[in-house]
Formats: structure tokens, sequence, C-alpha cells
């Protein structure tokens, strides 16, 4: 693996895992479903770069957009907002 | 007396989890399947993709239950959602959210076409580059998302939905049974047609044709499930 790819590696985790801690502290649900999103997309960015691009496109297609839309469907016929415990 | 079971059950599948990697030798190649797919798949299928290789020939039994799977999954939902479906008022009911802009409602319209393309493209091109139906099936339930959260009045037909997904389905198990009657082994999804040679569209045989009916059963399939709940009736009983 070359200097770039690896830059790239670590950037995408470094999201990654920047996405996941937001996606945990946020109180609106919204805003935590585009965290996981974000999450997922790195993660395809992951896969691609470690020679796996069949999972990467699974991941860009199902992670990102069609679980995405089922959380925020879920969210909208819900609540918004995490109670404050 | 209950942790008394739970030990002796744990020591039990201890035992058998040591008699089952007590006979691995540390450090030696076991690669002996893999190799073979890897060798097989450009020599005899002539498939440059080893990964639709693998889970459309190789593995073709196990892919024909992930379908079914799938399947099940899209008829269970449609089921118990079926009840809060909205009655025919023309609009599906984003009705609360306010309308997508006209931005997003362009960019929606432009997209779709350039989607479709991809989608299919991955899965016709399922048995040369990475992809197959399953990815290409997803990024077309995606440009029919983008169209339904931008306009309200877009409606999925599911009568063509459930035929689509049907004769894709049978085509599938078709393609199989053909395997049986004319392939040289007689066995189930056996390839019959001619291979072709390596990097070639028609390469592969009948790879290329049962990843387009996945392609095509993934995809309505996807899209149905996305139009029954972006169709839930936003009733006030849930909170």
């Amino acid at each position: 693996m070359d200097a770039i790819s690896l830059l790239l590696l670590f950037f995408s985790l470094i999201i990654m895992i920047g996405a996941a801690v937001y996606a945990a502290i946020m109180k609106d649900l919204i805003f935590a479903t585009i965290g996981t999103s974000l999450i997922s997309l790195s993660l395809s960015v992951i896969f691609y770069l470690l020679h796996a691009p069949d999972v990467a496109l699974t991941e860009a297609a199902i992670g990102v957009a069609l679980s995405t839309i089922v959380f925020i469907i879920a969210i909208r016929n819900t609540k918004r907002y995490e109670d404050e415990k | 007396m209950r942790k008394l079971v739970i030990l002796s059950l744990l020591l039990v599948l201890g035992y058998f989890l040591l008699n089952t990697f007590a006979g691995a030798e540390f450090g030696k190649d076991r690669k002996v399947l893999a190799n073979y797919y890897l060798e097989k798949s450009p020599s005899e299928l002539q498939v440059a993709n080893t990964v639709t290789a693998i889970v459309v020939n190789f593995r073709g039994f196990d892919t024909l239950g992930e379908v079914t799977v799938l399947f099940l999954a899209a008829t269970g939902m449609g089921t118990i959602l079926l009840r809060r479906r909205s009655k025919h008022t023309g609009l599906n009911p984003m009705r609360t959210s306010p309308e997508a802009s006209k931005i997003v409602q362009a960019a929606g319209k432009l997209l779709f076409p350039a989607i479709m393309i991809l989608g299919a493209y991955v899965f016709i091109h399922g048995h040369l580059t990475p992809g197959g139906g399953f990815q290409g099936g997803a990024i077309i339930a995606t440009g029919f998302l983008l169209l339904l959260i931008s306009y309200r009045q877009f409606k999925v037909e599911h009568k063509y939905v459930t035929w689509i997904e049907s004769l894709a389905g049978l085509t599938f198990v078709s393609i199989g049974l053909l395997g049986i009657v004319l392939g040289p082994h007689n066995s189930f999804l056996e390839n019959f047609l001619n291979v072709g040679t390596l990097n070639e569209l028609t390469s592969g045989g009948v790879i290329a044709l049962v990843y387009i009916a996945v392609g095509f059963k993934v995809a309505a399939e996807l899209t149905g499930i996305l139009d029954t709940l972006v169709n839930i009736r936003e009733t006030g009983d849930i909170d």
C-alpha cells in the first residue's frame, strides 16, 4: 500500500471515529442518523482501499442510502429528540 | 444448580471446540479451497471477477437462499405495514413535512437516469468488474428513493414491481433447473452455455444471466420496501 492510500485510510478511520462519537452524543436523532451514514461512507472508502470493491459498493448503496432512509422514516413517525435523562 | 448446568454445557462445548482445532497445524497453508477458486474461475469458467464466480457458480445455491431471504423480508414487511398504508389520495403522505425544494426536485430528475444506468451497468458487468446483482439492484433502488423523497406525487406501481420480482425469481430457478437437464454433470445451476473468452461481455455462460435476474429481483424488492415505508400513514398512535 502506497503512502497516499495509507494517508487516506487513516483519514477515513479518523472521520469514522469522529462520526461514531457524534452519532452517540447527539440528542437530535436526525443528526445522529447522518453520523451513522458518514460512518458507512468512510467504511466504504476503507473497503475500497483494502481491495474489496464488491463490499465497498454494497456498503455505499445500502449503508449510506437505504438504511439511513429507513432510520429517518422511523424517526419521522416517532420522536425526533432523545429525552434528557 | 443452574450455574452447574451452564458450566457443564460450556465444558462440553469447549471439548468439541478443542477436538475440532487440535488437529490444525499451526502456520500451515490452509487455503486449499481459496486456491481452487482462484485457479478455476479464470481458467474453466472464464470469469474475470472471482467473487462473482464464487457467489453465482460455486455457491449458487446459497445465493438462491439469500434471494429467498430478501423476498421473505420484503413480503413480511409489506404484510405488517399494509394496514398502515394510506388511502388513495394521490399524494404519498409525507404531507406533514414540507415539499422538497425545486433544487432537490430538479437534481433528482437529472440524476435519476444516470443512477439507473450505473445500476444496470453494475449488474450486467457483474462477471467482469466489481459488483453484481445485489449491488446493482441496491443502486437502482437508491434512484427510486431519490424520486420518492423529492416528488410527493411519485408512486411505485406495486403490480409491476411484483411482476418483475416474480419473473426474475422464476428466471433464476429455471436457469438452475436447465443446468440439471443440460449441464454436463447434471447439477443445479450448472453452466450449460458456451463460456466464451475471458474479459468479454459474453464470457461466463449462465453467470451473467443469473446476475441480471438477481439484479432485477433485488431492485424490485428494495423499491417495494422503500415505497411501503414511505407510504406509512402518519398517525398519532405511536407517540
